[in-house]
């Protein structure tokens, strides 16, 4: 199978639009070949998983960028660092560590990407619309993009996302053509769920477990109250298996039928989840008890929306938790001044609340303690964390994580 | 005397010698490897405790998650990864971060898709350029 390019991008390949396109161009043709792509496409946008550091290979490949001249050729968002610029007395983090990290996530905006820090850039405006063809890292993002959207991306990362970014093109495969979009899998929901926080993300957590490389259809999910409820699901699944597209009949935009979802194919394979199945998958999201003592909440991965926020800034005035149990919210920087041109976080530290920007609580050093129970209402945090910074996780809902901050400890079914 | 050779197609073309280590299972590097040492660390693989620096490593195909490319890259630039890599699978995965390495540090680790079968870890393997910029992948 052959590679077809047009002049257009024979004229990077060959160095007529400088020796960073060049090389950007050069890395994606060799990944198009490897992937049996036929021809490149353009793409509208990208999101670039690149700002955590992981070593001097990836702070080496964009100053190299850098100094061959060069810049993204389309809106080009950022997903989190390894550090909160904005609140740096947040992370924990010895000077050699420090400064390599800060570098990586700047060296990005000399690259003209925007300083967005966030693993939610669908909450920005440069939110994709529907059937525009996208490159994004991140597999929250990929996932929310792919299904609750309908824009198209493949899973992209490591220099693969900025290469599409430099260039304006992506490879013709996989989720970008039509034809790949199919529903495999079919989920059959069963027993009439209500619409809690919780079932978006048990299903999730299932979904992801046992899709392998096909593409899920969810039947029988219940009308979520925001769109909030379907990252969470799309979190989970990305989390727990490889899912970067997902059709949930009646609710995502390629799914407005079962016939659609599946495009008039019967589904491979056929799977119900009952009721027990998803409280199963819950349970073993946390590995401690009600009752225990709480070190912090953590809330808002992935980031957390502006709806979000609304929902938790009157619970926290109701419940009022006092200073004792910090609660982190990993947000986006530009939800965060949002809230501060609304005044909406005034004197909300008295309740423990600590904004977090640019990063992530699982991915760096914040927690003050480290020893004891962090709750959280994230299906992806209560997977990584206890793997990434060892600590044990108690999972249920926000208003569950919200009382047991002002109890000390873990109190879940609130009232 | 050289046996007859395979021939293979270059996703990163370069010429490599070095005994081989064939894996009967896809390994990540992303968790899978030591980037500091070359070591197998994934504890899920029959292969753990073993050493891919150096090595002309085989295997069936790529796996995992995408920051395997970063992880090649970095232990290419240490010095740390395998002198070749010959897959029966295309990866994209290890294609990024062998020619980003290359692009970086102009080290060609060469990456090799042919049949791997009929070599043995142990065997002396030299992989090179042959007509029409095919592989060619012999025992010495």
């Amino acid at each position: 199978m052959t590679l077809e390019l047009t002049t257009g991008d024979q004229s990077m390949l060959h160095g007529e639009q400088g020796s960073a396109a060049a090389a950007a161009m050069k890395i994606l043709v060799a990944f198009a070949k490897a992937v049996g792509a036929r021809k490149l496409l353009n793409i509208a946008g990208a999101h670039i998983d690149g700002c955590l550091y992981h070593g001097q290979a990836s702070l080496d490949f964009v100053e190299r960028l850098i100094e061959g001249g060069g810049r993204v050729r389309v809106p080009t968002t950022l997903n989190v660092g390894s550090f909160d610029l904005i609140h740096p007395g947040l992370v924990k983090m010895p000077m050699s560590q420090e400064a390599p990290a800060r570098r990586l996530m700047m060296a990005h905006l000399d690259l003209g990407c925007q300083a967005t820090f966030t693993c939610a850039p669908y909450q920005t405006r440069f939110r994709p619309r529907f059937g525009e063809q996208i490159a994004w890292g991140e597999s929250n993002a990929i996932v929310f993009a792919n299904s609750v959207i309908g824009a198209r991306t493949n899973r992209y990362g490591d220099f693969i996302d900025l290469c599409c970014a430099m260039t304006g093109r992506a490879p013709a495969w996989g989720l970008h053509l039509s034809e790949n979009r199919r529903g495999q899998i079919l989920f059959e929901l069963t027993g009439g769920l209500e619409p809690s926080d919780a079932l978006f993300v048990g299903v999730g957590l299932l979904v992801g477990q046992k899709s392998g490389d096909r593409i899920p259809v969810i039947s029988g999910l219940p009308q979520p109250r925001d769109e909030d409820q379907l990252k969470a699901l799309g979190a989970a699944a990305a989390t727990t298996g490889a899912v970067a597209l997902f059709h949930a009949v009646g609710i995502t935009p390629e799914a407005t039928t079962l016939d659609e979802a599946l495009h008039g194919l019967a589904p491979e394979e056929k799977i119900r989840i009952s009721r027990a199945d998803i409280r199963h998958a819950l349970a073993r999201l946390s590995s401690v008890p009600d009752g225990v003592q709480l070190a912090a909440v953590s809330l808002g991965t992935p980031h957390f929306s502006h709806e979000e926020w609304m929902r938790l800034l009157p619970l926290l005035r109701e419940v009022a938790p006092g200073r004792g149990v910090p609660i982190y919210v990993n947000t986006g920087r530009a939800t965060l001044t949002r809230l501060q041109d609304e005044g909406a976080l005034a004197g909300m530290e008295a309740f423990g609340l600590v904004p977090v920007t640019d990063t992530c609580t699982y991915v760096t050093s914040i927690l003050e303690r480290l020893d004891g129970v962090v709750m959280t209402n994230s299906g992806k945090w209560a997977h990584y964390a206890p793997g990434n910074i060892g600590l044990s996780v108690g999972f249920g809902d926000m208003e569950d994580c919200v009382r047991s901050a002002a109890a000390g400890r873990v109190v879940r079914g609130a009232p | 005397m050289k046996a007859p050779a395979t021939t293979g197609t270059f996703h990163l073309a370069g010429s490599a010698q070095g005994p081989a280590l064939v894996l009967s299972q896809a390994l990540s590097f992303w968790g899978g490897i030591d980037v500091e040492t070359g070591d197998i660390i994934d504890h899920s693989h029959p292969d753990l405790g073993g050493n891919i620096a150096g090595r002309i490593l085989l295997m069936p195909s790529g796996r995992g998650s995408s920051s395997s490319s970063s992880v090649l890259a970095e232990a290419i630039r240490r010095g740390t990864a395998p002198a070749g890599i010959i897959l029966e699978r295309p990866d994209p995965i290890l294609a990024v971060g062998a020619i980003v390495a290359e692009f970086l540090y102009k080290i060609s680790m060469p990456l090799v898709v042919c049949d791997i079968s009929g070599i043995a870890s142990g065997d002396r393997i030299a992989i090179g350029l042959g007509e029409d910029a095919q592989a060619m992948v012999s025992k010495l």
